[in-house]
């Protein structure tokens, strides 16, 4: 089962990833943009019988390695096969 | 007393700390591999600097998981002194020996130059060499310092006294000038709530010699080495 993380920087953390690209995009030109806040995507596969299990492994690898729950927050996503 | 320097994969500084620690301060100082468990009656262990694992995912992410962290966790639960510096801050952060994380500096550059920073507790093993208020002159050299921490749990760690090093300017003000990577408070350095484990960007080990900078790092180890007398 193919599964989808995002993980983002905290609502407060300070993220001048997002800053920077912010800025770059208003000196081209978009001035409609607001915020903007950088994450990572991570792809896994996972042998599980039912979406819900595989979603309950995945969080469980987000909250011992993939994020880091002082700075970052996560969403899980298992594609429908 | 007896030291321990940990190598992992992509360490960089362990050569450094081994050689402060033996050639200058004439310590028993053994490098401990990441695979391994035994620490060798380590009084005292080092993380050193570096990108541990390519530094990938997060800093200090993987490191957490090698062999010898699992021995390092055990050893600081039992109260023994742990020093972590740049990299080494990081893997302990990501291990939750100690509070808060470090992200991407401000500035998104690396940055490698000297620093001031003011000693703001000395009533700990890592800092009671120095005189209260006490400014070392340290290098940093890092992408990754910005530290950040819950805002009432940094309250919380400010009243305990756990932020030993703060970066200053030249009269010793925290002012947001003189932070080099836009950490909360102006954070340099933190211990855990026990005092036995401490964290810290700049780098003692590269400041032990007159000749080569200055002596600003002598008095982080001369700390540890008193307190264990």
């Amino acid at each position: 089962m193919q599964v989808k993380v995002f993980i983002t920087p905290k609502k407060g953390v300070l993220d001048p990833q997002g800053r920077a690209i912010e800025h770059s995009l208003r000196s081209l030109g978009f001035d409609n943009v607001g915020q903007v806040r950088m994450g990572k995507y991570i792809e896994l596969d996972v042998a599980a019988a039912s979406s819900d299990e595989a979603a309950g492994e995945v969080k469980r690898m987000c909250d011992r390695l993939l994020a880091n729950s002082v700075i970052e927050d996560y969403r899980v996503e298992v594609e429908r096969a | 007393m007896k030291w321990g320097v940990v190598t992992f994969p992509g360490s960089l500084d362990d050569r450094d700390a081994l050689y402060a620690l033996r050639d200058v301060l004439e310590q028993d100082a053994e490098p401990l591999w990441h695979k391994d468990r035994d620490l060798r009656k380590a009084d005292c262990v080092v993380l050193p600097g570096g990108f541990s694992y390519g530094d990938y995912l997060r800093c200090g992410a993987m490191a957490r998981f090698s062999p010898v962290m699992e021995s390092v966790v055990d050893f600081a639960r039992r109260g023994g002194l742990v020093l972590g510096i740049c990299n080494g801050f990081q893997i302990l952060c990501e291990a939750h020996l100690l509070p808060g994380a470090l992200t991407r500096n401000r500035s998104l550059s690396f940055i490698c130059e000297p620093v001031t920073v003011r000693v703001e507790n000395v009533n700990t093993p890592f800092t009671c060499a120095a005189q209260p208020g006490q400014r070392l002159r340290l290098p940093i050299k890092h992408g990754e310092g910005l530290y950040v921490a819950p805002e009432d749990e940094l309250r919380r760690m400010e009243d305990r006294g756990q932020v030993l090093v703060r970066y200053v300017d030249r009269n010793g003000n925290p002012a947001d000038a003189a932070n080099p990577n836009g950490s909360m408070h102006s954070i340099a350095g933190v211990a855990n709530e026990t005092f036995n484990v401490f964290g810290l960007m700049p780098h003692p080990e590269h400041a032990v010699e007159p000749m080569l900078g200055g002596g600003g790092g002598l008095t982080i180890f001369r700390s540890i080495i008193q307190s264990l007398a």
